[in-house]
């Protein structure tokens, strides 16, 4: 089993989430996030004094799916976010050892 | 003598005018709150509402006597009377004639501005300021600053016939500020440089980023301080008259002019229009013409505003070159702001819109007009600095004006106030008691 982290912009979580949807992902978590990496930040004024805001709004979004699905999901959800421009954000799988579904107990695969 | 009649057009406007200067105040509490971070807001706030509550009381009181009182017949104060306003229920307002106005909603009138002046004061040591310190900075720095200015600018004196009883050294000497270029903003602008220099500067200051939290705020109290304006200006002429008119029209153009050239700075210096420099040139311009506006015509007014627009935009970078944190800029805005509008009479001043006003420099007047604006200027500015100063030292060694370290850091809010503005994410909400 996978846990599988995509930072995105904001603007593409609508296209990344009906992405996955059509591909048959029914569960997924989303939380704002902020950070920089090569895009680094923006210049901001106020009266005259300029600030330099490194960190950049983006949304985290986490799914957990089975260890054969894992590459097919990845190449989702970099499809769908992907614009081709600087800030677009990052993709990366983890293992996971153990997953229960608060509901029933159903333990593993099952629980996904 | 003719006895005089109650005018109820002119009672009816100067009630509805102090209503809206009072308004001012909540709407300056917005203006500044929207421009402080998330964790002060409300303290930003409660300066404000404070300042209502103790100047009110002390108003009635003593601080009308003290300012407009006219048996202690001196060009400096007022009387010194603990009437508590009850025995003129029924007198008719005279300063410097006879309004035929109730003298109450003449005293309530000016109560309002002695609410919004130490107000101003607040937005240059935002963040930092222990709360009963500003208190009782208020309650002192009213009864020894504002009340006595008020009647240097404000007091024509009692006429009873050729007569004239306690008029104010500026009023007397024939300063034009027709509702407060010094008295109020010159005045609460150089005390804001004095505690600003007292008090010094922010953590973090000039290190870290201090945004203002929500410009939707700043913009909602430049409004409303635009719209009470209309009572401060207008109302300062005691009557629903054609000079009312002439107030309220300048104070609508200056006004506008100011808000096109702050954000045309901006735009040519910083390559942006900001909301911020809207607000800020909107209250720039209302400023500047605060003195002027029953002294100018239209045309000039909509000068005086722009010029202020752009001299304020400059002049409110001037705290990082000498070093004092004035968070939100009240010298850059209401000092600069007030002197120029003061001095600005001293050219474009007419008879032509005031019978009673005199040719300024560029209507063949000569300079004799400008020296009695810069002596105002000079004096107001002078005096407020150098009291506030020593009152601001003697509070900060003996109660102390400013809250520890790291409550500063974890919000002001919080430690003197126990609360904070806002809920920020689900997870904060609940608790339990």
């Amino acid at each position: 089993m996978k846990l599988i982290t995509a930072i995105l912009k904001p603007f593409k979580l609508d296209d990344v989430k009906n992405a996955l949807q059509a591909h048959g992902i029914n569960g997924m978590t989303v939380s704002e996030a902020s950070g920089f990496g090569r895009q680094k930040g923006h210049t901001e004024v106020y009266r005259g004094a300029e600030y330099t805001v490194d960190l950049v709004p983006k949304v985290r979004l986490e799914v957990l799916v089975d260890d054969s699905e894992a590459n097919s999901v990845v190449d989702v959800i970099v499809k769908a976010a992907s614009t081709g421009s600087i800030g677009d954000g990052k993709v990366w799988t983890t293992p996971v050892d153990q997953i229960v579904r608060v509901r029933t107990g159903e333990r593993g695969v099952d629980a996904i | 003598m003719e006895a005089t009649v109650l005018n109820s057009g002119d009672t009816a406007w100067m009630l509805a005018s102090t209503a809206l200067v009072l308004l001012m105040t909540p709407g300056l509490a917005f203006f500044y709150g929207g421009m402080v971070r998330t964790k002060s807001v409300l303290n930003m706030m409660m300066m404000s509402m404070v300042t209502i509550g103790i100047v009110s009381i002390l108003w009635v009181i003593y601080g009308f006597e003290l300012a407009f009182g006219y048996k202690g017949n001196s060009p400096w104060f007022g009387s010194f009377s603990l009437s508590g306003l009850g025995s003129q229920v029924n007198a008719f307002t005279n300063n410097g004639g006879v309004y035929p106005i109730p003298l109450l909603v003449f005293a309530a009138f000016q109560l309002m501005f002695a609410i919004i002046t130490p107000a101003l004061i607040s937005g240059a040591i935002a963040d930092r300021t222990k709360f009963t310190a500003w208190a009782i900075f208020v309650a002192i720095w009213t009864t020894i600053v504002y009340f006595p200015v008020a009647h240097w600018v404000f007091a024509f004196g009692n006429k009873v016939g050729d007569k004239t009883t306690g008029t104010g050294y500026l009023a007397g000497k024939g300063l034009e500020d027709f509702a407060g270029g010094t008295a109020v903003h010159i005045n609460a602008g150089a005390a804001g440089l004095a505690l600003a220099i007292i008090l010094g500067k922010r953590v973090g200051w000039r290190k870290e980023a201090m945004r203002p939290h929500s410009l939707p705020l700043v913009l909602l109290g430049s409004g409303l301080l635009w719209f009470g304006w209309f009572g401060f200006n207008a109302g300062s002429a005691l009557a629903a008259n054609g000079l009312a008119g002439l107030a309220f029209m300048n104070t609508q153009v200056a006004t506008a002019g100011a808000l096109i050239g702050w954000i045309l700075v901006e735009k040519i210096r910083n390559g942006h229009a900001t909301s911020l420099g809207a607000a800020s040139g909107a209250v720039a311009g209302l400023v500047a013409i605060t003195p002027a506006c029953a002294f100018v015509a239209p045309w000039a007014a909509v000068v005086i505003g722009f010029i202020a627009g752009i001299l304020c935009s400059l002049a409110v970078g001037m705290k990082y070159k000498f070093g004092f944190d004035d968070s939100l800029d009240v010298v850059g805005v209401h000092l600069v702001g007030g002197i120029w509008g003061s001095l600005a009479i001293g050219f474009f001043g007419t008879h032509i819109v005031n019978s009673v006003g005199i040719d300024g420099l560029f209507y063949g007047g000569g300079s004799a007009l400008l020296g009695k604006q810069a002596l105002g200027v000079g004096m107001v500015a002078g005096y407020s600095f150098i009291v506030t100063l020593i009152l601001g030292f003697i509070i900060e060694k003996t109660i102390g004006f400013r809250i520890p370290r790291d409550a500063e850091i974890e919000g002001i809010d919080l430690s003197e106030h126990a609360e904070t503005a806002y809920e920020m994410t689900s997870s904060s909400r609940g608790g339990s008691f």
